[in-house]
């Protein structure tokens, strides 16, 4: 087969028929993962919340609570119940303070204001250091737990704050706090419970 | 040329990272561990093996002018897929690769490929081509990752490797460099010059 010669006509007819293929068959590959991705995040978000919430039988996903803070950016509220009765509430945060731009965790509270537990979400930090405020890679997040913002100054210890930092993390570990304290103040707003 | 010698030049003789030096941005920056080092190798052999098959059978339809921006749209098409494939079904792993997944469209290792091989040769030999060199860049990614995991996180495959003493807080005293865009220059430099000794060996 002889090569196709560099014609105006037949370069432009062969990036459009090249471009409308790569363009089905992008369009497939969407519609069929489009379910398992749904559910990846769906898990996702569910495992996050068993993470930091307290035992509940009520249906999480109902309470669901969107709170706009600016065009952009969204804080997710979760009000977790047992027989009736307030037992927590997750929110899902974000900082934009990161060392490699915005990244969103899950903090539980329970009613009384004190952190159950903290999950991260999604982020971008450095592999290795930054990415050392998940739970999974060191002990750094556990020192939130049962802490309650009211008296446990979320800054690091350099910045006069009661956190101890990630070693060789400091700007990730002020953004872990300022997500955390953004959750709190938003927290303290809704006064702890479903309205 | 023979295929089995086709497959296996770009474990050593030909091996994309460590002798063609191609690629070398995704490389450092993926190879934080062994684990994102193989996620990252397969990801890029899978992309590599589609699009030289795919480029080797319409090599002749394409004309010559348009052809690079017609390579970058074969291997665009191939790498967002396995984004929304891993996105889906290994959704652990596409958090890990994070950004460097869609930048794999921007990996001279698939374009060289492309360029210098699957547009000159038969389909067969250029899928062959494609496994050789994706496999051949998994191993320098998992030796490259390995080694900085070890040094750098303690850890191999995520499993404690007790070879550093502990802090104050409990967690080992490890040599952070080697996690962080230096130590990857280090070990990259040291494995080059490994490389070209055995290469230097063997002929």
């Amino acid at each position: 087969m002889a090569k196709t010669e560099s014609t105006f006509t037949n370069m432009v007819a062969t990036m459009v028929i090249i471009m409308v293929l790569a363009g089905l068959s992008l369009a497939g590959v969407v519609n069929l993962t489009a379910d398992a991705i749904a559910k990846s995040e769906k898990e996702k978000m569910e495992s996050a919340l068993k993470e930091v919430l307290p035992p509940f039988d009520n249906d999480i996903a109902a309470t669901r609570k969107e709170v706009k803070v600016n065009e952009k950016d969204k804080l997710v509220l979760y009000f977790a119940k047992k027989g009736g009765e307030d037992v927590g509430v997750a929110i899902e945060t974000f900082t934009n303070k990161g060392f490699s731009g915005n990244f969103r965790i899950m903090v539980g509270f329970r009613p009384d204001g004190t952190i159950i537990n903290t999950s991260v979400l999604e982020h971008h930090e450095t592999p290795g250091l930054g990415d050392k405020m998940d739970v999974k890679k060191s002990k750094f997040p556990n020192q939130f737990k049962d802490k309650s913002p009211a008296d446990f100054k979320l800054q690091v210890k350099k910045d006069g704050g009661s956190v101890d930092a990630i070693t060789a993390a400091t700007i990730s570990s002020r953004a872990f706090c300022d997500a955390v304290q953004r959750a709190y103040d938003e927290f303290v707003k809704q006064g702890g419970k479903q309205q | 040329m023979n295929q089995w010698k086709n497959f296996t030049k770009g474990f050593l003789r030909e091996n994309p990272v460590l002798v063609l030096i191609l690629g070398t941005c995704p490389t450092l920056a993926t190879s934080t561990s062994v684990s994102n080092g193989l996620g990252m190798g397969l990801a890029l052999t899978f992309v590599l093996v589609m699009s030289n098959l795919v480029i080797a059978s319409i090599k002749n339809l394409i004309p010559g002018k348009v052809r690079i921006p017609a390579f970058i749209l074969v291997i665009a098409t191939f790498v967002t897929i396995v984004d929304y494939v891993l996105k889906g079904y290994v959704p652990a792993l596409h958090k890990e690769l994070g950004v460097f997944i869609p930048l794999i469209v921007v990996n001279c290792i698939v374009l060289g490929r492309a360029e210098a091989y699957a547009s000159k040769n038969s389909v067969l030999s250029s899928i062959i081509d494609g496994f050789g060199m994706g496999f051949g860049f998994t191993l320098a990614l998992m030796t490259l990752g390995g080694i900085r995991e070890i040094l750098g996180a303690g850890t191999f495959f995520g499993m404690k490797v007790p070879i550093f003493p502990a802090d104050m807080q409990g967690n080992p005293k490890t040599i952070l460099i080697f996690i962080l865009a230096p130590g990857a220059f280090l070990v990259y430099g040291y494995l080059v010059a490994l490389t070209n000794r055995l290469k230097n060996k063997l002929n």
